[in-house]
């Protein structure tokens, strides 16, 4: 199977009937000009090629016109153009998704909040900071430093990330563990709904009154809005910290000694594994300084005051050595703890050098169970004659199995996809989700089924369209066709005499 | 293991209890009936089943029904050296979710919307529905958990949650001076877990490792003359809500019958706080969550959130 983009599809071949090769018309791109500018409407092939896609193995997407606002007052100018011709809206930060929410189904207009990229007021008095959706997650905890905060979520893409995407997609990242995800950060965020009404959800109030908007909101996988203004919490930076790398010669050892230190009552910053295979294309690509004769390795960091994460840094080398572990070092410089995390963080980036292609999962499942699914993992992928690498949030039970392949071998991504989808239900028969961190998108969207019921599936549709009763924004994402009808038809709304 | 099907035979004796038809309502332990309205007397009231499911101490995670009582339910976290983010003022956990208040401890505790891991509650139509899910991370489909959390049951009658539990911290100490500046009190510590003003005197409460605390208390002392005390007096009956800045102006305005949350925005005075006034546009966009969730009404009938 082929996509549009001459991608193979494999599973995802619904894509193909759901979108149309098309060429923005006339009339629609006229009225965007007119409600922004004639150069910040783009229909250009190379523009709509490079829009047509996100950071995820998934093709088929079919961009329309390419905006890019300056304000709120233009992106709900947007969205009343898009209600007078009745055409689909996608919002878009960096494009760094990895399920596929950016990919634009029905050739939608696409919303780029690239030129919204303003950090627009550092309110101490109130602990938030304000900024515009396409302001990028480092540059807010770069500009933050001086004044001794961050923005805690720190995802691997941090450096090219949004801040609107990360609400969209309620995004974490290794330091997550102990200050929790994006939702746990936004305090109130503008929106444009689909219908062109511009509100604020939640606010500065310690509870804001009426039902939890703000928190349905987030990790809408921009079906529910575009984000235009958001308030995040300014996160203190720790007085100490200290960063302490464990080896091990069995993957299980690192799993249970992860489990371990949370049974023990230790919540970390952040307790992340990699195993061998993933160090060694780290120390290739970055030389951070990781072992590569270790099968396993766990980056545990631990923030707070000096006392106390000399204690629990002790308490984790012990139940580290307890469990197997071969060496414990500290890092002993602030430059060795950050070698040791661009080493993290760059890990994806490393794996080009051994395919030319990967498919990156995202699993969570509970804690005590990591060891015995992350067995079942390598066994998927051997059977399935594919190569994994793991390298993950192990603290929260955050798996992210890394499948490498080669698309241009035939029949390579349906191995792919046959062992990711027996990765997904093992880590559901364990009692976990399909997404920790990366969301559903069009990616996981045919095994919600699995997770959720009818009834569940009917509620969340609900919260869906409350928010947008016609499926304008983001249609064809995150909720199974056949529980969201309304999606379907947005998407099936789009005039062929017009989209060519 | 999946949540797909639920297997606890007492969830469903709760569901047929509900009903499809008629207006009901759930009662816990009427311990917070002050917020959101009189119920509609034409209401049935049913109460929600109780008991602790499932407690995986090293999970840090517990599920439990929403009739049990937020003290069982402490004291059992407790035994296991850990607590959750549910304000332990009496009452039900399923009252104590539905009405969404955070502990007063708040930066130490954890808001509690962002302990609601999974919710499971009866709909309007009388089927047993589940958000969210049971691992400490999830970002699978929409979050039905936090727009439970803090509804009222006025978009389906909550029986039974997942919830978040953290360690109890090694050692915990409050301290009060009548002569610190409260703000300046609370960036002299890296992580307080409650710091109160009432226009005069400040209490702070420190959490954490022994050794840190007593360097915490050190530091305070130094600072401001901070000295330890059995805790802070019982805060003032009438629950405020504002900005962390608008709050720390509300002592003076109320003529020293306050007490702020400093940093947070909780407030407690004498006096009831004046009627918050709700944007229209977020106004129309919850009639339609109310709508599309409760087309009929039946569900608490009477109580708003606002």
């Amino acid at each position: 199977m082929r996509g549009p983009s001459g991608r193979t599809l494999g599973p995802m071949g619904l894509l193909d009937r759901l979108t149309r090769r098309a060429a923005p018309v006339a009339p629609l791109v006229a009225d965007l000009r007119a409600a922004l500018s004639d150069d910040r409407v783009r229909v250009d092939g190379a523009e709509r090629a490079l829009m047509a896609k996100d950071a995820s193995v998934f093709g088929g997407g079919v961009a329309g016109p390419t905006c890019f606002p300056i304000s709120t007052d233009e992106v709900q100018a947007i969205m009343r153009v898009a209600a007078r011709h009745d055409a689909a809206v996608v919002p878009r930060g960096a494009g760094t998704g990895l399920a596929g929410g950016a990919i634009p189904l029905g050739a939608p207009i696409v919303v780029s909040t690239g030129k919204m990229n303003r950090i627009l007021e550092v309110d101490e008095a109130n602990g938030v900071v304000w900024v515009e959706p396409g302001v990028i997650n480092l540059d807010l905890s770069k500009h933050l430093r001086p004044l001794g905060y961050h923005f805690a979520p720190d995802p691997s893409s941090q450096a090219v990330c949004t801040l609107g995407g990360n609400v969209a997609n309620n995004s974490g990242g290794p330091h997550c563990l102990a200050y929790g995800v994006t939702d746990a950060h936004v305090v109130a965020v503008e929106v444009v709904l689909a219908d062109g009404e511009v509100v604020m959800l939640g606010g500065l109030e310690a509870e804001p009154v009426g039902y939890d908007l703000r928190g349905a909101f987030v990790g809408g996988e921009g079906t529910l809005g575009i984000a235009t203004r958001i308030a995040v919490r300014l996160t203190r930076n720790p007085p100490a910290v200290r960063t302490l790398l464990l080896s091990f010669a069995a993957v299980r050892d690192a799993a249970e000694t992860v489990s371990a230190i949370i049974a023990a009552g230790i919540v970390p910053a952040a307790l992340e594994v990699m195993d061998q295979r993933i160090t060694v294309a780290v120390e290739n690509f970055v030389a951070a300084g990781y072992p590569v004769d270790a099968a396993a390795v766990l980056l545990a960091e631990i923030e707070g005051l000096d006392d106390g994460v000399d204690i629990d840094a002790a308490r984790i080398e012990e139940i580290g050595r307890a469990n197997g572990a071969t060496d414990v070092r500290r890092a002993g410089s602030d430059h060795e703890r950050e070698l040791l995390w661009k080493g993290r963080k760059t890990a994806f980036g490393a794996i080009a050098q051994l395919a030319p292609d990967y498919y990156l999962h995202d699993t969570v499942v509970p804690r005590s169970a990591l060891a015995d699914v992350l067995e079942q993992v390598y066994e998927i992928a051997d059977r399935h004659d594919v190569v994994v690498m793991n390298v993950f949030h192990a603290g929260d039970g955050n798996l992210h199995p890394l499948l490498l392949f080669d698309a241009r071998e035939e029949g390579t991504l349906e191995r792919v996809h046959a062992a990711g989808a027996e990765i997904l239900r093992a880590s559901l028969a364990a009692g976990g989700v399909l997404s920790g961190e990366h969301g559903v998108g069009v990616e996981k969207q045919r095994f919600m089924d699995e997770l959720f019921s009818d009834a569940d599936l009917e509620h969340q549709n609900r919260l869906r369209r409350a928010f947008d009763p016609v499926c304008r924004a983001n249609p064809g994402k995150v909720l199974p066709m056949g529980h969201s009808c309304a999606d379907i038809q947005a998407l099936r709304s789009v005039p062929t005499e017009v989209w060519g | 293991m999946s949540t797909l099907t639920i297997t606890d035979p007492v969830l469903h004796e709760f569901a047929a209890d509900v009903g499809a038809e008629g207006p009901v309502a759930v009662a816990g332990g009427r311990t917070r009936w002050s917020v959101g309205g009189a119920l509609d007397d034409a209401a049935r009231v049913v109460s929600a089943p109780a008991g602790i499911v499932a407690y995986s101490a090293p999970e840090m995670t517990v599920q439990v029904r929403a009739g049990t009582t937020v003290a069982e339910l402490a004291a059992e976290l407790s035994a296991h050296g850990q607590r959750t983010a549910l304000p332990e003022r009496g009452g039900t956990v399923g009252g104590a979710v539905a009405v969404g208040e955070n502990p007063v401890d708040v930066m130490g505790r954890g808001r509690l919307r962002d302990a609601v891991l999974q919710v499971r509650y009866v709909s309007a139509e009388g089927e047993l529905v589940t958000g969210g899910g049971p691992v400490v991370k999830n970002v699978t489909g929409y979050n039905l958990p936090k727009l439970m959390t803090g509804s009222l049951g006025t978009l389906g009658l909550m029986v039974e949650f997942v919830l978040r539990t953290n360690p109890v911290p090694a050692a915990s100490r409050w301290l009060s001076s009548a002569d610190a500046d409260p703000s300046v009190t609370l960036a002299a510590i890296h992580r307080a877990a409650d710091v109160r003003w009432d226009g005069t005197t400040t209490w702070v409460l420190l959490e954490g490792h022994g050794p840190d605390i007593e360097a915490d208390a050190v530091r305070l002392r130094d600072l401001a003359g901070f000295t330890e005390v059995e805790g802070p007096p019982p805060l003032p009956p009438h629950r405020w809500s504002l900005s962390p800045a608008d709050a720390l102006a509300l002592p003076a305005r109320n003529d020293g019958t306050s007490v702020v949350s400093v940093g947070v925005g909780l407030a407690w005075s004498d006096q009831a706080q004046p009627d918050r006034v709700v944007d229209a546009g977020v106004a129309a966009l919850a009639a339609r969550v109310k709508h599309n969730f409760d087309p009929t009404g039946r569900l608490n009938p009477g109580r708003t959130v606002g």
